[in-house]
């Protein structure tokens, strides 16, 4: 045989791991929350429509809703405010928004000028809430099922793709 | 309308890449020479496409222009001008654009360097530089475009990655990009020649320049990137093996051996088939490195926009042109012969086990990188590998290498002779032990094995390769600019391995839980942790702390430590406090706030940490010194490029 061909022959194992790897890799970039399957941290925020309600994460028991981090400086968060309305629309979940440090008055003209996507928007200006909910950028999406429990987290901008792959299946049983 | 002339710059570029690679390859091999003397203008018209892309995307960053993507994801209104010209390559899309620009500025510079050559080699050589340059370029187009405008404008923009807001973080990676390009010159070389099927001393003596100053920048750049890591991690570490540090390692591990091997080539045309086979290997590592920052195979703490989309591409291409490479690696390479033999004891036999002992290095450094993917691959437990696994598997080679450095350059070429430079060696190596002996023992009583062997490995290189320069100085005689930078380039190898024995062997280090006025105490230094008071940076807030350092009881220093939040990112970055005497260094870094009043402190104090730097910037000037040496550069008539082998009695 010709010596000179190894070379070649451990480039080509090599290009196979590589193959898999990649094909792989996917799995890897959605990190797991160690909260899933947990119960949802409990919060008490007010509400950024109306200053005097607060709401509680325990108003929210009963059927599954969808939590999603978001921020005026987030550009993401632009990039998939378009999908968050056809979410919306779905009626398939209520849409709940964490307004994530964040300044109301800004927070409130987005919503006014580009759609308003969520059933309730909660503020939580220094970032309490989030870290409970060991969020470490945004946007990022849970979905808590209806006893409470967070059952499913997207980090990053939610696209059509990840909404039917993902959510659909986990809301319609 | 500015991006979208980048955008088509970038467009255009291509599209003469792509004409560059068609007639330098192909006209050659028709031996179409009028289609081989298109290929300058293109490599020219390139150059000036890529530069205007770069200077569409500066203007972007310079004038804040946050409807580009690119830009509102990686600065901000408050982000200051320097780092807002580094965050052209504060990102994967932009470090590409960067990596192509670096690699149009070699392909020019071999343009204009190759005039002397024979056309059609000089039109091969660009036209492989060419296809390279049109992978990425296509790459960059169809996944990472820098241009992409965002629609709305973002209003602010996400500001840079802070630990990328750093002075030596704004210079490394275009010095250590240049490195990695710079062996695709070699490659572009190797594979001409193996395209023309011929390959003779000629051809080393005209792939050596390129191949030592590419290596001199890729030095540069891991050692910048090391000291980045050691004072602004916070971890007062300068090596991690973390697989994009390695990625980068290995590189310059088989270009290490490359240029050593090039040597034996062109004084006296052996190893032919095996230089080649470094020249592919070094510029394949170079890629796989690229490939494996960017794909999100590996994880690691350097990698960012890791997409599976780039990591397909990647390794289509990788398979074009390594797989490509290597084939006609395998077709072409028995066709070389090498007639002349050497004897054990002559230097091609001391350069021969330089380049196995660092070609097993570089593989155990790839073993340890890839081993956590093969493992995933065969759906094994997570396999982490660190130090643990590094150290040792990485010394081994290296011992025999650095003893073999200090004789090897004294060995005379074909015949196994030391004759008059023995007795020198001998007093050298005498010295050299005395010295580390008395260090090691006598000032500091080590129990370690390895801190005498490293110590005395280290002083004898410096010492051994001052042998032949005092000795020509002596009997007032020049050196060659190529000997010089090999002079120097060792001396500053031996600087390395004398200052990591003293750094790995003598550190002291204590984490203290201090209030203010507490102090800790770390051999004969004191470390008093006076106050804390609060910083406002340009787009950050943060603390600095105020530590009063004392050497037996008398005053040295007052360090002042940071820790800074930068606002838009919302992360929090350490700026250890570092004070340097003589090479060493006292390192304070503020941890956690414990409450109450008291903060974790780590100090350290680093016996010649900094000459871990200097060393490798000595081996990277030496590695210029000796790229400059004007026989590169002698004029060379086809004729000249015999393909014998026939033994000249060589100068160096």
């Amino acid at each position: 045989m010709n010596k000179f061909l190894l070379p070649l022959g451990g480039f080509a194992l090599l290009a196979i791991v590589l193959a898999i790897g990649v094909k792989r890799s996917p799995e890897k970039s959605t990190i797991p929350s160690p909260l899933i399957g947990r119960p949802a941290p409990a919060f008490a925020l007010a509400s950024l429509t109306d200053g005097n309600r607060i709401v509680r994460s325990s108003d929210l028991r009963g059927r599954p809703y969808l939590l999603n981090v978001w921020g005026t400086w987030c550009v993401q968060c632009r990039a998939e405010h378009a999908m968050l309305l056809e979410v919306q629309a779905s009626k398939l979940a209520p849409l709940i928004g964490l307004n994530w440090k964040d300044e109301d008055d800004q927070a409130l003209e987005w919503l006014a000028r580009l759609g308003n996507p969520y059933d309730t928007v909660l503020v939580d200006r220094d970032g309490r809430t989030a870290i409970d909910w060991g969020v470490y950028g945004a946007p990022e999406t849970f979905l808590v099922s209806a006893a409470g429990i967070v059952t499913y987290k997207h980090v990053g901008a939610l696209t059509r793709e990840v909404w039917a792959r993902e959510f659909i299946p986990r809301l319609k049983p | 309308m500015i991006p979208e002339l980048g955008h088509f710059a970038l467009i255009l570029a291509l599209l003469l890449a792509g004409l560059q690679a068609f007639f330098g390859i192909a006209g050659p091999q028709l031996a179409r020479d009028r289609w081989a003397a298109a290929v300058a203008p293109a490599v020219a018209g390139q150059f000036v496409m890529i530069l205007t892309s770069m200077a569409c995307l500066a203007y972007a960053f310079v004038t804040f222009d946050f409807s580009v993507r690119y830009v509102a994801e990686n600065s901000n209104s408050a982000l200051p001008l320097m780092y807002r010209i580094a965050a052209i390559w504060g990102a994967h899309e932009g470090s590409l654009l960067l990596w192509i620009f670096l690699l149009g500025c070699w392909t020019l510079a071999v343009a204009i360097g190759s005039r002397r050559l024979p056309p059609r080699f000089a039109a091969r050589v660009l036209g492989v530089l060419g296809l390279i340059s049109f992978g990425f370029l296509l790459f960059t187009l169809l996944t990472s475009n820098p241009f992409l405008r965002l629609e709305p404008p973002a209003p602010d923009g996400r500001d840079l990655n802070p630990l990328l807001q750093d002075p030596a973080l704004a210079i490394h990676p275009p010095m250590l990009y240049t490195g990695y390009v710079g062996f695709a010159v070699a490659f572009a070389f190797a594979g001409a020649a193996m395209l023309e099927g011929r390959l003779d001393q000629a051809w080393a003596r005209w792939t050596r320049p390129w191949t030592t100053a590419a290596w001199a920048f890729l030095s540069g750049g891991i050692a910048l990137g090391s000291w980045w890591a050691y004072y602004e991690l916070g971890w007062g570490g300068y090596w991690f093996w973390d697989p994009v540090e390695n990625a980068s390692f290995m590189p310059w591990l088989v270009g290490t051996a490359l240029i050593h091997s090039l040597a034996v080539t062109d004084k006296r045309g052996l190893f032919k088939s095996w230089t080649l086979l470094l020249a592919i290997l070094a510029f394949s590592l170079s890629l796989l490195g690229t490939f494996l920052v960017r794909s999100g195979v590996l994880v690691s703490v350097h990698s960012f926009a890791a997409d599976p989309a780039r990591g397909v591409f990647i390794l289509i291409f990788l398979c074009v042109i390594i797989g490509g490479a290597l084939a006609l690696y395998a077709w072409r390479a028995p066709l070389l012969k090498s007639q002349a033999g050497f004897e054990l004891g002559a230097r091609e036999s001391f350069l021969l086990f330089n380049n196995i002992l660092l070609v097993i290095a570089a593989a155990t450094v790839f073993g340890g990188t890839m081993a956590p993917l093969i493992a995933d691959t065969l759906g094994l437990p997570t396999l982490s590998v660190g130090a643990p696994y590094f150290n040792p598997t990485f010394l081994l080679p290296m011992l025999p290498l650095l003893a073999l450095a200090a004789i090897g350059m004294h060995a005379g070429w074909k015949r196994g002779r030391l004759s008059e430079k023995r007795r020198g060696l001998l007093a050298t190596l005498c010295i050299a032990v005395a010295v580390a002996l008395a260090v090691a023992f006598g000032v500091f009583s080590t129990t370690r094995v390895l801190t005498p062997v490293g110590l005395a490995l280290g002083s004898w290189i410096v010492l051994s390769s001052l042998i032949e320069p005092v000795d020509r100085w002596r009997r007032k005689l020049t050196l060659s600019r190529s000997v010089l930078g090999m002079t120097i380039a060792h001396i500053g190898l031996g600087v390395f391995v004398i200052a990591i024995s003293s750094v790995e062997s003598f550190t002291l280090e204590r984490d203290a839980a201090l209030a203010r006025g507490e102090s800790a105490k770390l051999g004969a230094y004191e470390f008093r942790f006076d106050n804390l008071t609060p910083i406002q940076g340009p787009n950050y807030d943060g603390v600095r702390g105020e530590i009063a350092v004392q050497r037996n009881g008398k005053p040295v220093v007052v360090m002042h430590p940071e820790k800074r939040r930068y606002w838009v990112q919302n992360s929090v970055m350490t700026e250890a406090g570092i004070h340097t005497r003589w090479g060493s260094d006292l390192f304070v870094a503020l941890g956690e706030d414990l409450g109450a009043g008291r903060w974790s402190i780590r100090a350290q104090v680093r016996p010649l940490i900094d000459f871990i730097w200097i060393g490798a910037f000595i081996m990277g000037l030496g590695g210029a010194v000796a790229a400059s040496d004007k026989r590169y550069r002698a004029a060379t008539s086809v004729a000249d490029a015999s393909l014998s082998s026939a033994a000249k009695e060589p100068v160096v």
